[in-house]
């Protein structure tokens, strides 16, 4: 009599114990790049204790985190908000609107990002600077408006220093990125979604702000949580105005010392702490938008 | 107060390679069930979608309730409030609850408080059956659930007319009846509604005048009794022959 159901299938094809997979197998499927990876970091922190090179790199360079990580950070923030607002740009249908908002994220994606930072930075700011002085200096003739028109015009181009244009190259740049990001969000979502919410009379924005934004942003996240990480590691190009961000600092160390070993390592080790921890914590973030609601 | 709550007038629209409504010219009266049938790609949302402006039309004008949705400058958020849809695959917000779905036009557009909105929300989802589904989101809910929440939502922006574009032509067959009992009591209540549909029974039951739009032409315009009992286009005759045994 031939039993039908799981049992009869198991009767057949033995189960796999953990135990009777061959050990070279076992050994194959163990993730070895991540053992080693962490070996090598175990093997750094124990150089930076005892050995006195690395410390004394180490200390150097460390402080640079902290410029790294403030960049990263508000240069980040600001890319949102001009990926939001440029993104939506990107489908509107008023022309005008259309037409800016392409032309920036076309223009800035076909230009390598080190010269972004150089362009804002030199250029861009600059012309920023005299205008907003020019435009002080006429409001100045303006009885009511002469207190704001001098302070405009106070402004001098010394006054924004490296740091503030260094935010604002990688904002810049990086805007146009995640305009792209929420623009294929807001796309994802079916259209039908937008006409049952205008069709009971709200308005494009309230639409956008209570339909469609939140559903798109599960598909907007993790991309957003990749380009973080890709931000972190652009803004090791700051160093080229000379913000003392880690990349700098190791640069400095290193004609300082002529340990080009310890701090490369050191710079090497730092810069990858932090993009292992982000990426573990993107893939977390993904595995729970897909299981979630 | 106008006798025709909305008119439509010599409206022409094409799409790219398809007219899609050639010189229609209808008037639905306060309190009318308007039927539109006919096969598809004839038109039938098309029109539907012009009269709250999800489409434009290219000529012709369209008023509603006196105001007329054809002038680019017409307050359409304003208008659009008064006219409820209720779409062929429901379009509810997937990431709110059914409660939420019909409290959150009522809060952000007619500006009530969040208890008086879900006080109302309640009312409605008792009112198409589904007490107990408050707090379901979509996702739980059956295709006739879902469809009568969306009718919920509409009804709770107090709409002066409500459109529906083939509103069980996605349900399953033992669904139907739940929706079209809901879109049966709201007639006898003297709601005006022009509904899109092939529910030939539904027309039979609830429709003052039925419109056959084929090829974007209004080809016949009658009573239910006159449309199935003595069609006077040869159109309207082939197209019912199809679709009644
Ligand atoms: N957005 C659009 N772009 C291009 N063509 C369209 C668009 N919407 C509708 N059409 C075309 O216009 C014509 C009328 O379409 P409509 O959807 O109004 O027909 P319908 O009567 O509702 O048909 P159905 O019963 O299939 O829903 C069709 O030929 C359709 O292909
Ligand atoms: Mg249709």
């Amino acid at each position: 009599m031939p039993e039908s159901g799981p049992q009869a299938v198991a009767e057949v094809i033995p189960r796999k114990e953990p135990g009777l997979i061959p050990w070279t197998t076992q050994l194959a499927r163990l993730p070895w790049w991540g053992l080693i990876l962490l070996l090598l970091g175990v093997a750094l922190v124990y150089a930076i204790v005892t050995v006195p090179n690395y410390t004394d790199a180490f200390y150097f360079i460390a402080p640079g985190l902290k410029i790294t990580l403030l960049v990263s950070v508000s240069a980040f923030t600001i890319a949102l908000v001009v990926g939001l607002v440029v993104g939506l740009g990107r489908i509107s249908s008023n022309p005008i609107v259309y037409n800016i908002s392409t032309f920036y994220v076309e223009v800035v994606r076909g230009i390598p990002m080190i010269v972004i930072i150089i362009y804002v930075a030199y250029v861009l700011v600059p012309i920023l600077v005299s205008v907003v002085h020019s435009l002080g200096e006429a409001l100045q003739t303006v009885p009511w408006l002469a207190n704001t028109g001098r302070a405009m015009a106070a402004l001098h181009i010394t006054d924004i220093n490296m740091l503030a244009r260094a935010i604002a190259g990688l904002a810049f740049g990086y805007g146009a990125y995640e305009a792209e990001v929420f623009r294929a969000g807001i796309q994802s979502i079916e259209k039908g979604q937008m006409e049952a919410a205008r069709s009971l009379g709200m308005s494009y924005f309230q639409a956008m702000r209570y339909v469609i934004l939140p559903q798109a942003i599960r598909v907007i996240l993790p991309p957003l949580g990749n380009d973080f990480i890709a931000m972190l590691k652009d803004s090791s190009l700051i160093s080229v105005l000379a913000v003392r961000d880690l990349t700098q600092l190791g640069k400095l160390n290193r004609s300082r010392t002529f340990r080009t070993f310890e701090t490369w390592n050191t710079v090497t080790y730092l810069y990858l702490s932090m993009t292992i921890l982000g990426s573990m914590g993107v893939k977390w973030l993904e595995r729970k938008l897909k299981t979630g609601v | 107060m106008y006798e025709n709550i909305i008119e439509i007038r010599h409206v022409h629209k094409r799409f790219k390679h398809v007219q899609a409504l050639v010189d229609v010219s209808l008037a639905v009266r306060r309190g009318e069930v308007l039927f539109i049938f006919g096969p598809s790609g004839g038109g039938k949302s098309t029109l539907l979608r012009c009269i709250n402006r999800l489409e434009t039309v290219d000529e012709g004008e369209i008023t509603v309730d006196g105001i007329p949705v054809t002038d680019p400058h017409a307050d359409i958020d304003a208008l659009r409030a008064e006219v409820g849809m209720v779409f062929q695959l429901f379009n509810l917000f997937p990431h709110l609850t059914a409660l939420q779905n019909i409290t959150l036009a009522q809060e952000k557009v007619r500006k009530r408080s969040r208890e008086e909105a879900a006080e109302i929300a309640l009312r409605l989802l008792n009112r198409v059956g589904l007490p107990e589904k408050a707090d379901a989101y979509p996702r739980q809910l059956s295709g006739g659930q879902k469809q009568r929440v969306a009718i919920a939502r509409a009804l709770a922006m107090n709409p002066k007319i409500m459109l529906f574009d083939e509103p069980t032509s996605a349900l399953d067959p033992e669904m139907i009846k739940e929706v079209l009992d809901v879109m049966l009591d709201l007639a006898r209540e003297g709601m005006t509604m022009v509904v899109v549909s092939h529910e030939m029974g539904f027309a039979r039951a609830a429709a003052d005048r039925m419109v056959f739009l084929d090829a974007g032409q209004v080809v016949e315009v009658g009573t239910p009794e006159e449309i199935f009992s003595s069609p006077k286009e040869k159109r309207t005759k082939e197209f019912l022959a199809h679709v009644l045994y």
